[in-house]
């Protein structure tokens, strides 16, 4: 049983459909970069997996780990195991970081069955997560992402992934808007984390981030649907010759908001 | 100033009152004489319309028309440890404690005060400090607010706080009125002063809480004299029955080179209406009106707040958050005067509210007089729901939508929260918070 099936998913934002009859099969210990151009669906795929209400699936189905994901509310999903690590973080003023990360790591707790650990316990965890990322603790005591740079909210992103622990991680752009210091230390915190048990869809428009994270498997995304598949060596193949080799050019442009 | 009124009939049923408490209560002639001079501009004055300005959003109709029993005798039936729900946990605190608006020197903690410090209920300051019972009247204005002269009409009980000058008292000094099941269909009139001294400086927490879901009437008023360089900080605590209807008025004068940090939390009753009213008189002087207001139900919560900055080179920051759920009604009305000599004035005024549920609503109304013309004043208002975003942003991380929702309702008035600087009342304050919206 693989542990994400995608079947014919489509999905739509308000009246326009973004996903158009989308398959992809992802197994355990396996890294599946996500490529295409600007609109093509990438983002609308990540959310539509982590169960943004905003986004409204119109047809096909979504297996994961056997149960039907579709039927699951954003937080289950997460308590089975997925993570989606936003593209653009979202700010929660008034929440520390520390506050949210025990409180979402409690939740996975108690969906397995296990006690909550107190502050000092967790105080614990977060220092070696910590180290993981190369983040500071002082930024634990802050509101969660409240006047991050874009890097360090990327990092977050990674940090909460590393505290979560999931079958799923889905990496939403996870490389915009970093310097290549930062994308290293990201990239080396994805791998660290790599297990024979769990696997990693990497959503990205550039191959740069695949010299760090290495995938098993390339898929080009447009308009709504998975046009090709391979190895790693397409995303380079994709690097060098852009995307309109693929789509013909009719849809380097399309819907570059919607993405 | 002039203010339209209803005309005499709401008076009336107020007038018994006036004459049991005129034939019955010992009080010095100079009371006496306060009470009817009171009384006369109440009954000139009626209740406030709709029609008045400063009453605009808030109807005291729910007031107007109950024939209130005046709670002039000690009737409370409370004992010592129902009050710990109240005290924020604390023990040490110098505690002045009224039940049915009657002090209660066996409920309260006024041993081994402070150097000092001097706490006297009102009625023992009549004969034993009657230079400072003749200040009572002096600060709030009674002639033009029909509320807080039907309180100087009816004022039997309070309390007294004083501050010598250059003392600093370390422990808060609160004020704790306490309303049982005895006060049903009674009103109560708690007026209280405190004067700090030059140079000194003082915590207050003025709580208002109820052991009952009686409906009552509490109708008070607290003045307030903040001498030059000194400090007061200043916590309002309104927690009254969920059918209970409160009024309060706080007024301050401030002299020189005086802070007022003031903090009002108002989570209680059917009908609310608080007043923090500050002149800033003196030079360098600054004022924070800080405030959350919790509402849900058919709620009716109103904060007025009045900032006159009378002289140059002061500031003023003002942030008042409320969180409305249900069919409940707030308002906001900050208004800030700015003398023609007050110069250099550096005001902030920013109101934000949280709508819970799509019948919940806010007037929001900020208003700015500024007559000198080298001035900083600003002000802003939001009205906002929970952001889709973050919930979404909390739910994939595994939290539950409900205790997502509760997450980002605290976090909305966690800033505000963040001020109180008694770290007992800000965590007593975020668990209510927390607790408020399940």
């Amino acid at each position: 049983m693989s542990l994400l099936e995608i079947t014919g998913l489509r999905a739509n934002v308000g009246d326009k459909e973004i996903l158009k009859g989308l398959d992809l099969t992802v197994d355990a210990g396996e890294i599946h970069a996500v490529m295409g151009p600007n609109g093509s669906g990438k983002s609308t795929l990540a959310q539509v997996l982590a169960g943004n209400p905003a986004y409204e699936v119109t047809g096909g189905t979504v297996r994961y780990g056997g149960k039907d994901l579709l039927e699951m509310q954003p937080e289950e999903r997460a308590q089975s195991g997925m993570f989606l690590a936003f593209q653009y973080p979202v700010e929660i003023p008034g929440v520390s970081n520390a506050y949210f990360l025990r409180a979402a790591y409690n939740e996975m707790r108690k969906a397995r069955g296990e006690d909550e650990v107190d502050p000092l316990e967790f105080a614990d965890i977060m220092e070696q997560k910590l180290a993981l990322v190369d983040m500071d603790p002082a930024m634990l005591q802050r509101s969660v992402n409240t006047g991050f740079s874009g890097g360090e909210k990327k990092r977050n992103e990674i940090l909460q992934m590393a505290v979560l622990e999931p079958k799923l991680a889905i990496l939403d752009e996870t490389d915009s808007g970093l310097d290549i210091d930062a994308l290293r230390i990201v990239a080396d915190g994805v791998n660290a984390l790599k297990r024979p048990d769990n696997a990693t869809i990497v959503v990205t428009h550039y191959q740069r981030l695949l010299n760090y994270i290495v995938p098993d498997y390339v898929h080009v995304l447009a308009n709504g649907r998975i046009l090709k598949s391979g190895g790693k060596d397409l995303a380079l193949e994709l690097e060098e010759k852009g995307y309109d080799w693929l789509t013909g050019g009719s849809t380097a442009a399309v819907g570059a908001g919607a993405a | 100033m002039t203010i339209p009124v209803a005309a005499g009939s709401a008076a009336e049923s107020y007038l018994a009152s006036f004459e049991q408490l005129a034939t019955t209560d010992r009080a010095p002639e100079a009371v006496q004489a306060q009470r009817r001079a009171a009384f006369d501009r109440f009954a000139a004055l009626g209740f406030p319309t709709t029609r008045n300005e400063d009453w605009h959003f808030t109807s005291v109709s729910p007031i107007a028309d109950e024939d209130f029993v005046l709670l002039s005798s000690r009737s409370g039936d409370v004992r010592r440890q129902e009050l710990d729900a109240f005290k924020f946990g604390t023990t040490d605190w110098h505690t002045i404690v009224f039940v049915n608006g009657r002090f209660e020197p066996g409920l309260s903690d006024l041993r081994a005060l402070e150097p000092g410090l001097t706490i006297h209920d009102l009625r023992s300051t009549w004969t034993g400090a009657p230079d400072v019972a003749a200040r009572i009247g002096t600060i709030v204005d009674w002639q033009n607010h029909s509320f807080t002269a039907l309180n100087s009409a009816l004022r039997l009980d309070g309390s007294v706080v004083r501050v010598a000058k250059n003392a600093t008292i370390q422990r808060p000094i609160h004020l704790l009125f306490v309303t049982d099941a005895n006060a049903a269909k009674g009103m109560l009139h708690p007026r209280n002063l405190i004067v700090v001294g030059r140079n000194a400086s003082a915590t207050v927490i003025e709580s208002y809480v109820s052991t009952t879901d009686a409906m009552y009437f509490t109708n008070a008023v607290t003045e307030v004299s903040i001498e030059d360089g000194a400090t007061l900080r200043h916590y309002k605590i309104q927690r009254e029955g969920r059918r209970a209807f409160h009024v309060g008025t706080i007024e301050a004068k401030q002299a020189r080179d005086s802070h007022f940090v003031s903090f009002s939390f108002a989570a209680g009753a059917a009908l609310s209406r608080t007043n923090v009213y500050t002149t800033l008189g003196g030079e360098g002087c600054g004022t924070t009106l800080n405030g959350l207001y919790l509402l849900d139900g058919e709620q009716h919560g109103d904060h007025q707040t009045q900032v006159i900055h009378a002289e140059p080179n002061c500031f003023s920051r003002e942030l008042y958050k409320g969180i409305l759920d249900g069919r409940s009604h707030g308002v906001f009305n900050g208004k800030v005067y700015v003398h023609p000599i007050a110069q250099k004035t550096d005001g902030k005024q920013t109101n934000n509210t949280l709508l819970l549920s799509d019948t919940a609503h806010i007037d929001t109304k900020p208003q700015l007089e500024i007559f000198a013309d080298d001035v900083k004043c600003t002000h802003g208002a939001t009205v906002g729901q929970i952001d889709r975003t973050a919930l979404f942003y909390l739910e994939s991380r595994g939290i539950n939508a409900a205790q997502a929702r509760r997450l980002l309702t605290y976090a909305f008035a966690a800033d505000v929260l963040e001020t109180i600087e008694v770290d007992a009342i800000r965590t007593g304050l975020e668990a209510m918070t927390l607790e408020r919206f399940v």
